[in-house]
């Protein structure tokens, strides 16, 4: 069986006691949380920390709260099950529970952490393999080689952003919180993310992501759905994540993004501008679906083929947006989504 | 208490599973012990130039490292196709194809060391589909087969079919595609080899097939087969994926005899995808005559199969592809044509099911094309098609008892097909398809008189019953029948039963848990041998009774006069008057299958004692939109002849439905290529867990099974197989209920949501309402076997099979003529 390469560990009590061990070295280090992508991706040679910085040890960082003005604070280190557990959420703030809930499976959840899932390293069926499958195709660009292989004239790499709560952050125009020894900012989930599946995130190797923070969400109405092959597992190969406050029936605002159609999860201003001032009529959900579709960029280096799942961010728009204007959506969502939530 | 025989109950393994306490291979840890790993190749194709593992030999903590060199005996698991070595020799054939070993003190220090071996190769061209490798000859990827790279192609011919088909009121002519897959058994490949005390060799390993790893072990590694002791460990799975002996178990082997150290390998998720020996992927062309009222006067079919790069049981599958068409329904007239290619992928094989699934799937899909174009019901029109019982099949397959007519009756009730054929609402649809499957082939692979299944009791004065058989318990309840056969006619519970199996050493030969075969033939050699000790116990009892012998009753652990309950005794006493009387007790059993009808070449393929049949109904739901398509309910009937345990037959007909469905709908095997002109890879798309998709257990529908017991007289208290039958008529099935639900033909396997929306896409744009092959490669076909059908006269052999001109020529007498099903039924 593939087996873990030999690091060093340390297990900081404190985020400060955790900043400074990363402030020594930071680019021979990685920060282990509950190490459902680290791990996996360290036996497969993609990943060669030296020293693994592992968070489990360090309460502040699993502590959810309110915060001012009718804001929430979720501590990076919350498990994505304490998230799925959370009644309020669950009522309150849909489209995260609707994507916490969908990240993999119960026991993977129960390990995986919310910071953990929005710095998911990208993904790419050419990257996902072992060192020795790897080596067959001659590495690529992401690591070890030069060829982007998903589209060798492309100057980038083109992994995809995988994450399912990064996106419906995104929408609900969340901000992380990011410390480092030398101090902490705070960073819109917007930009957090490059579109690059090499450096897609703007997080320097020092800082330690922290918390995550929700605007006040009073009265807006959040909805995620996701596309893959099993209900019951999977990384996404799509997704919509929609946030959107209603006044009377019509979109005072709107935030509509997408997931796993490009590097880093995409906002389609287009599609949210549309539907603002807008009732949610079958015409203004077609026409936001439409100019959302008109972003995506799929590559085949994911599951299914890339021109069916273009096309099916039509669908999971469109079904996203029907959910919050209060349609029956059971039935589509074990169809396109293959799980009832 | 009743017997054991047809009572739903909890298998004898089943304690030690849910406990945890079952040992697999993986779990063997011996003082000692050292681990293994394989350098594999990085390369579909190439010639190995130099190999230097002085690097990896200087590792600290490495013991070993092995090349090619010290492994120069092939081996394979069929006789025609030894072309296998446990590390390749001048060439690799596929990505994964092992080039060196390296053991080492620990499971890590033996991976880094494998990867300071280097190796230098030089590229050759590769093979990545079918076409390719028939239209280029050059290079070889193997220096025998039939021609170039094609490894074998056969022809043979039942009646005149051409004239069949011409004169019938309908012809249709269709090609489909079944896309390759794998077994993923939960349990990875692992072996642990050991040199024991008075130095021999013993091997655990994950095996379906010890009997088969026992001869490849002798035959590579040279040594006497008695000083080699094979331990089929409870395998965690195997659907033929640990059917043939593979690589490292012979390098394990042969490490543990050179080092004196117990040498252990467990298999990557990975590796296990190299190892393969999965689903063929298979392109097929059916051409069939049908009558107006849905009679089939003539089928025509033509199979290329995708071998990948070694032989393993590929011969067998190609005849597999065509052999078992007739035995569901009455074809007067048949034609099959099959070819295997070379190709630099890891190497097909046996899958549930071997070779049939893909043909069963054209045929199923083309019978629904042809009553939905004669305006009948298909379920129906199968019905009366329905081949007979105890009859002979144009291709002289032997058919006896045949509950597939109760089947498709149980279906077609229980899922209210009536109401909902053709009747549902756009979206939703029912799909019917029928299969039929081997219980266990009628010839063995290594040609000999000798029987397939032995079975050993010993008895002795504690009560005690061992019963010693070499099959293999993968998972599918072998040892509960075993125990269950024997405790039926020795009056017991199985619990009073200790099993022994799987043990080259221990116990009498199994050829093996594949083919479906053990059941049948294990049951009925575990019933003569468990008879043969009840008869010595009946006279001891006798004797000591004074009663009859005839009129004692085994049950219920007491050995009792019919007339009376007075006169009795325990099972312990009977035992105990026996070994006074008669010495030490132990009896055997054996079983060996009758001889086929079928004598041409290839006929050896398809004939077994009994056939099992099933049929299937699925309804699906398709989203148009998407064309996700949802499978919500399953019901399946199965003609078991008799279920010796409810619960086990039922856990396979599940098993069967679930593994059918990921085939039907995501499972693929699929390469991946990269531009030409910068790389020469040829790699599994994803040999992962993750990302080949199968289903879990929460992706499952729900499944209403029926059971069809009508005792079949070849059966072991008249059970036929369960274990490969009930997965064959889902994929059709689904494909049938695609159409049913939206009107458009997905005629290739999987059927997946971008398929069906493809489809759609083109019947809406006034094109054919399909997603498909539109045409089958031409093959260089041999010659045609040509042989009567029994009810022409024919006797089982080929007109032009060059053996019996020779013989006809030696004997100077024309062989005679006549069916041989009387000569066998002796």
């Amino acid at each position: 069986m593939l087996r873990l390469p030999s690091f060093k560990y340390y297990a900081p009590a404190s985020v400060e006691e955790a900043v400074d061990i990363l402030g020594q070295s930071p680019e021979t280090m990685m920060i282990v949380a509950g190490g459902t992508d680290v791990l996996p991706n360290m036996k497969r040679g993609q990943w060669k920390p030296k020293t693994l910085v592992g968070l489990r040890g360090i309460r502040e960082l699993a502590v959810m709260m309110p915060g001012p003005g009718g804001s929430r604070i979720i501590g990076a280190g919350t498990t994505l099950s304490t998230l799925v557990g959370d009644e309020l959420l669950q009522k309150n703030v849909r489209g995260l529970w609707q994507a916490a809930a969908q990240v993999a499976t119960p026991h993977l959840r129960n390990m995986a952490t919310i910071g953990g899932n929005l710095c998911l390293d990208t993904r790419c069926t050419y990257y996902d393999q072992s060192e020795e499958w790897r080596k067959a195709i001659g590495y690529c660009m992401k690591k070890d080689g030069s060829t982007c292989w998903v589209a060798t004239s492309s100057k980038r790499c083109l992994a995809v952003s995988s994450t399912d709560t990064a996106p419906m952050l995104l929408a609900l125009g969340a901000k992380v919180t990011l410390v480092s020894a030398s101090g902490s900012r705070d960073v819109a989930v917007d930009d957090f993310y490059n579109n690059d599946g090499m450096s897609y995130l703007t997080k320097r190797a020092d800082e330690l992501l922290t918390s995550v923070s929700l605007p006040n969400l009073r009265g807006w109405t959040t909805s995620y759905w996701k596309l893959r092959r099993r209900g019951s597992f999977d990384f996404p190969v799509g997704a919509a994540a929609i946030a959107l406050k209603l006044d009377g029936g019509v979109v005072e605002h709107a935030r509509i993004a997408l997931g796993a159609v490009a590097s880093r999860p995409l906002l389609s201003e287009k599609a949210s501008a549309l539907l603002i001032g807008q009732k949610l009529t079958d015409e203004a959900i077609a026409a936001a679906a439409a100019a959302a579709y008109d972003i995506a960029k799929p590559m085949d280096n994911t599951d299914f083929e890339l021109v069916w799942r273009k096309k099916m961010v039509k669908s999971l728009v469109t079904s996203a947006l029907r959910e919050a204007r209060g349609d029956d959506m059971r039935a589509k969502r074990l169809s396109l989504a293959r799980q009832i939530l | 208490m009743a017997g054991v025989i047809g009572r739903p109950r909890r298998r004898v393994d089943g304690r030690a599973k849910v406990t945890g306490q079952t040992k697999f291979a993986d779990d063997i840890a011996l003082p000692r012990m050292v681990y293994c790993r394989l350098l594999r190749s990085p390369h579909p194709h190439a010639r190995i130039v130099r190999i230097d593992t002085s690097k990896a030999d200087a590792f600290p903590g490495v013991l070993l490292t092995l090349t090619g060199s010290t492994f120069p005996i092939p081996y394979g698991v069929l006789p025609v196709s030894h072309d296998e070595h446990a590390l390749c020799q001048d060439k690799v054939r596929h990505v994964g194809d092992p080039v060196a070993a390296v053991i080492a003190r620990t499971e890590s220090i033996a991976d880094q060391a494998a990867k300071l071996i280097e190796v230098e190769y030089e590229l050759l061209r590769t093979f990545g589909t079918p076409e390719e490798s028939l239209l280029n000859p050059e290079p070889r990827i193997h220096e025998y087969g039939d021609d170039g790279n094609i490894h074998k192609a056969v022809a043979m011919q039942f009646g005149d079919v051409d004239a069949a088909i011409a004169k019938a009121d309908h012809i249709f002519e269709d090609t489909f595609f079944f896309e390759g897959s794998t077994h993923l058994p939960l349990e990875q490949h692992a072996t642990v080899a050991l040199k024991d005390p008075d130095g021999k060799l013993v091997v655990y390993s994950s095996t379906q097939t010890p009997h088969y790893l026992h001869r490849a072990l002798a035959k590579t590694l040279a040594m006497t087969a008695a000083h080699i002791r094979v331990i089929a460990t409870p395998n965690g799975g195997g659907f033929g994926g640990k059917s043939d002996p593979f690589n490292h178990e012979i390098v394990v082997a042969k490490a543990a005899m050179m080092l004196d150290r117990p040498v252990k390998i467990t298999l990557s998720r990975e590796e296990v995808f190299y190892c393969h020996r999965g689903r063929h992927p298979v392109q097929m062309k059916f051409r069939a005559g049908v009558t107006k009222d849905g009679k089939i006067t003539g089928l025509d079919l033509e199979t290329l199969l995708d071998g990948g790069a070694y032989g393993s049981y590929g011969v067998a599958s190609t005849f597999y592809t065509g052999a078992l068409q007739t035995v569901t329904y009455e074809i007067p007239t048949y034609r099959f044509r099959g070819c295997r290619v070379f190709t630099n992928k890891p190497a097909c094989g046996p899958k549930r099911g071997h070779g049939t699934p893909q043909a069963r799937f054209g045929q199923e899909v083309q019978l629904d094309k042809i009553a939905e174009t004669l305006k009948l019901d298909p379920a129906e029109m199968r019905l009366n098609i329905v081949a007979p019982p105890n009859s002979l099949t144009a291709n002289f397959m032997k058919i006896g008892t045949i509950g597939l007519a109760e089947c498709i009756r149980k279906v077609v009730a229980r899922s209210d097909w009536k109401n909902k054929f053709r009747k549902l609402p756009y979206g939703r649809g029912v799909g019917i398809a029928c299969s039929s499957y081997l219980s266990g082939a009628g010839l063995p692979i290594n040609w000999n008189d000798l029987p397939h299944s032995g079975v050993q009791l010993k008895l002795d004065r504690s009560g005690g019953v061992t019963a010693f058989c070499g099959a293999t318990e993968i998972g599918q309840g072998s040892d509960d029948v075993l125990a269950a056969c024997v405790a039926e006619i020795l009056g017991l519970e199985t619990f009073d039963i200790r099993v022994v199996t799987g043990d080259t050493d221990l116990t009498p030969v199994d050829l093996g848990s594949y083919s479906s075969r053990v059941t049948l033939m294990m049951g009925n050699a575990a019933i003569q041998a468990a008879e043969r000790a009840r008869d010595l116990l009946a006279e001891a009892v006798a004797e000591k009774l004074s009663v009859p012998k005839e009129q004692l009753v085994f049950a219920d652990g007491r050995v009792s006069h019919a007339e009376g309950a007075e006169k009795s005794c325990s099972f312990q006493e009977a035992v105990v008057f026996a070994e006074a009387k008669f010495g030490t007790i132990g009896t055997t059993g054996s079983y060996t299958p009758p001889k086929p009808p079928a004598r041409y070449k290839g006929g050896g393929v398809g004939p077994t004692p009994t056939y099992s049949y099933s049929a299937a109904i699925v309804e699906v739901e398709v989203d148009p939109e998407t064309g996700w398509l949802t499978v919500p309910n399953v019901w399946i009937g199965h003609d078991i002849g008799r279920a010796l345990n409810p619960t086990l037959v039922r856990g396979q007909v599940e098993g069967g439905v679930y593994m059918g469905l990921g085939e039907a709908l995501m499972e693929e095997s699929a390469f991946r290529r990269l531009p030409a002109k910068l790389s020469n890879a040829l790699v599994h798309k994803f040999p992962s867990i993750l990302e080949y998709k199968s289903l879990t257990s929460l992706d499952m529908p729900n499944i209403f099974t029926d059971l069809i017991e009508d005792p079949d007289p070849a059966g072991p208290f008249g059970a036929k197989e369960v274990g490969q039958g009930p997965l064959l008529p889902i994929m059709p099935a689904v494909a049938n209920a695609v159409y049913d639900a939206v009107g458009v033909r997905v005629d290739e396997i999987p059927v997946t949501p971008e398929k069906i929306l493809k489809a759609l896409t083109a019947k809406a744009a006034g094109k054919p309402a399909r997603y498909g092959p539109d045409s089958f490669p031409s093959i260089p076909w041999p010659e045609t076997l040509m042989v009567t059908p029994p009810w022409e006269g024919g006797d089982g052999r080929a007109a032009n099979d060059p053996k019996r001109k020779k013989r006809v020529a030696d004997a100077g007498t024309e062989v005679k003529a006549g069916i041989t099903i009387a000569r066998e039924a002796k």
